[in-house]
């Protein structure tokens, strides 16, 4: 194979992965957007919180360290322990269905029967709130999360390649791990939604709030389990992107790059998130790579955007989205 | 509650039992608007009762009252004797209260059979773990309610839909479906808010006949609305007849239609 296309196709199989990480933040977008009709804008920054959270309570932090300081003028910084992964891991899930059990007290119980726009706004509240929140409860550095993810190159691979193709390919082992998690993960939350009588009541609370109470639903539990859950896939996000990149606060705009992925893939498809994304990962790759050197590069930043305008034209439903039937 | 054992037999032979549900001196407000006013009326184990009267009557409130969906302002609902406190429509489903809506209430993504097996959750028992992990007989439980949804199907005479798209549905059809997802909940009480509205007279004698054989079959007892007062007459053993919020007649559908209040209210002759 000429080395042009061995190159191609190692592109492609980058584009696959940074699809993957794309697909993980789409898909708590999509959960939530399921069940209640909302667009949450602050799932980037749920991700962002979560990956904060994890980092602080793993490296032993004080919360709110700065504020006690000023207002005792004590010098706290660290309780001198380590946390264990795992465990910090298990902590930070259950800090994040804490954060859904008081979004849904103090946000959502409000604002029940409002129209999706509302509640559009008030996650964008949220967004800010959680992002201030997060900065003075855990400081705004950057901080490295390692919670013993493999990194760098894939040595087995590249050497396997080079000997059976002549050219080795580049292939990040936290891509690898990355895949095989939102693989996991997406099968979990499909059957979860498919088949069990949560996921049943949650697609009805989706579909008609009245008929859901009518049927014995309540509202309120389906609503903190959604959250929950979609705090858990923030987390899985969170974990995933603040590994590869170090946990920063602009981890809360990765939101802005599901967006054209949930248009590719429809705001309503759990399998959807993850094509979309594999679609706009590679798509993205694959145009910087051909397109890229004709243009003067730096596609990777609007690419997405245009490939999902395109489909908005023709598909307004996503790949996977319920049509919009509606009789006359 | 001195009626409470009393029952009566209906001219066809239905048994009818004691007190099942009471309504006391219900009145609902919204702000300074008196949607009902001061009603109590009962509703008997087993029985068939209308609910009518003009446009704004308060009927619909009614029945939101004792769905759960509406708090009433003063008085109270009894259920089995039990006076019930103010409890979420959810609560009150879980009670064994079903009901169907004015406007239909259906999971238009869903297949007709979805919408079905959602009128079961509240007599599933498996928890969220053992769901999650098929523990428990979480798959056998499924496969019981599931041959439940299948017989009110067949009762319905809804086959042919069973796979198809709620939203896909023609309107008859659609209210038919309605109310299986109501009874597969085996409802103690079955709440009806114009089970007939905008229907053909084909659709409504299907109706009718489903109503009557589902009172007849499964014991159920049905609260109903309607506007049709052949219809109602036809159906039901007691009426309640509602105008401007209050209650001014109650009784079997002969004792009504010779009420000169009822008659005065259908006809239209001025309030003061």
């Amino acid at each position: 194979m000429p080395d042009q296309l061995l190159f191609a196709l190692e592109v492609t199989l980058n584009g696959l992965m940074a699809g993957v990480m794309y697909a993980l933040v789409a898909l708590g977008f999509v959960l939530i957007y399921k069940a209640s009709g909302i667009f949450n804008y602050a799932q980037g920054v749920l991700a962002l919180f979560a990956a904060l959270t994890l980092v602080g309570i793993q490296q032993g932090q004080v919360p709110f360290a700065h504020l006690i300081n000023a207002v005792t003028g004590m010098h706290v910084t660290e309780f001198g322990w380590k946390i264990p992964a795992i465990l910090a891991i298990l902590l930070t899930a259950g800090v994040m269905v804490g954060l859904a059990i008081i979004i849904e007290k103090l946000v959502l119980k409000h604002l029940v029967n409002q129209a999706p726009i509302i509640l559009f706004m008030a996650t964008i509240g949220m967004a800010y709130f959680l992002e201030g929140f997060g900065d003075v409860m855990w400081g705004a550095d950057i901080k490295t999360l390692d919670v013993g993810l493999p990194q760098g190159i894939n040595e087995t691979l590249e050497s396997v390649t080079d000997k059976a193709l002549g050219y080795g390919f580049f292939i990040d082992n936290l891509d690898i791990v990355a895949t095989l998690v939102a693989i996991a993960l997406v099968t979990a939350l499909t059957l979860f939604s498919q088949y069990s009588k949560q996921g049943r009541a949650l697609r009805a609370v989706a579909d008609d709030h009245q008929a859901a109470l009518s049927v014995g639903i309540s509202l309120r539990f389906i609503w903190i389990l959604v959250w929950s859950i979609a705090g858990f896939v923030a987390l899985v996000a969170g974990i995933m992107w603040g590994s590869k990149s170090g946990v920063q606060f602009s981890l809360s705009l990765i939101a802005l790059k599901a967006l054209p992925v949930l248009m590719l893939g429809g705001f309503t498809s759990i399998p959807g998130a993850i094509v979309g994304g594999l679609i706009i990962g590679v798509g993205e790759k694959l145009f910087e790579f051909f397109a890229g050197p004709l243009i003067g590069g730096a596609t990777e930043n609007w690419f997405a955007y245009v490939l999902a305008l395109v489909f908005l034209v023709f598909r307004p439903q996503g790949l996977f989205g319920e049509k919009i039937i509606e009789r006359v | 509650m001195n009626d409470m054992s009393e029952g009566y037999v209906t001219a066809d032979g239905r048994k009818i039992g004691g007190t099942l549900m009471e309504m006391k001196n219900i009145t609902l407000k919204f702000g300074g608007v008196t949607a009902i006013q001061d009603i109590s009326f009962d509703i008997r184990d087993g029985e068939i009762r209308a609910i009518i009267g003009p446009n704004g009557a308060g009927k619909s409130s009614m029945l939101n009252v004792i769905s759960g969906f509406y708090i009433p302002t003063e008085g109270s609902v009894y259920f089995k004797g039990v006076k019930r406190g103010p409890m979420k429509p959810y609560q009150v489903a879980q009670l064994g209260i079903a009901r169907t809506f004015q406007n239909i209430a259906l999971f238009d993504g869903m297949s007709v059979l979805d919408n079905i097996m959602t009128g079961r959750l509240t007599l599933m028992k498996s928890g969220l773990l053992s769901q999650a992990m098929w523990w428990g007989g979480a798959s056998k439980e499924e496969d019981e309610h599931r041959e439940k949804v299948e017989k009110i199907i067949d009762f319905l005479e809804i086959q042919s839909i069973r796979k198809t798209p709620v939203g896909r549905l023609p309107y008859g059809l659609k209210k038919r479906v309605e109310l299986a997802r109501a009874l597969a909940a085996e409802p103690k009480i079955l709440l009806l808010d114009e089970p007939m509205a905008g229907m053909n007279v084909e659709e409504k004698e299907d109706m009718c006949r489903f109503i009557l054989d589902v009172n007849d079959e499964f014991g159920t007892t049905i609260a109903l609305i309607e506007h049709d007062m052949g219809v109602v007459m036809d159906l039901s053993d007691r009426v309640v007849v509602m105008d401007y919020g209050k209650k001014i007649g109650d009784g079997t559908p002969d004792e009504v239609r010779n009420n000169q209040d009822v008659i005065d209210a259908y006809l239209g002759v001025s309030h003061d």
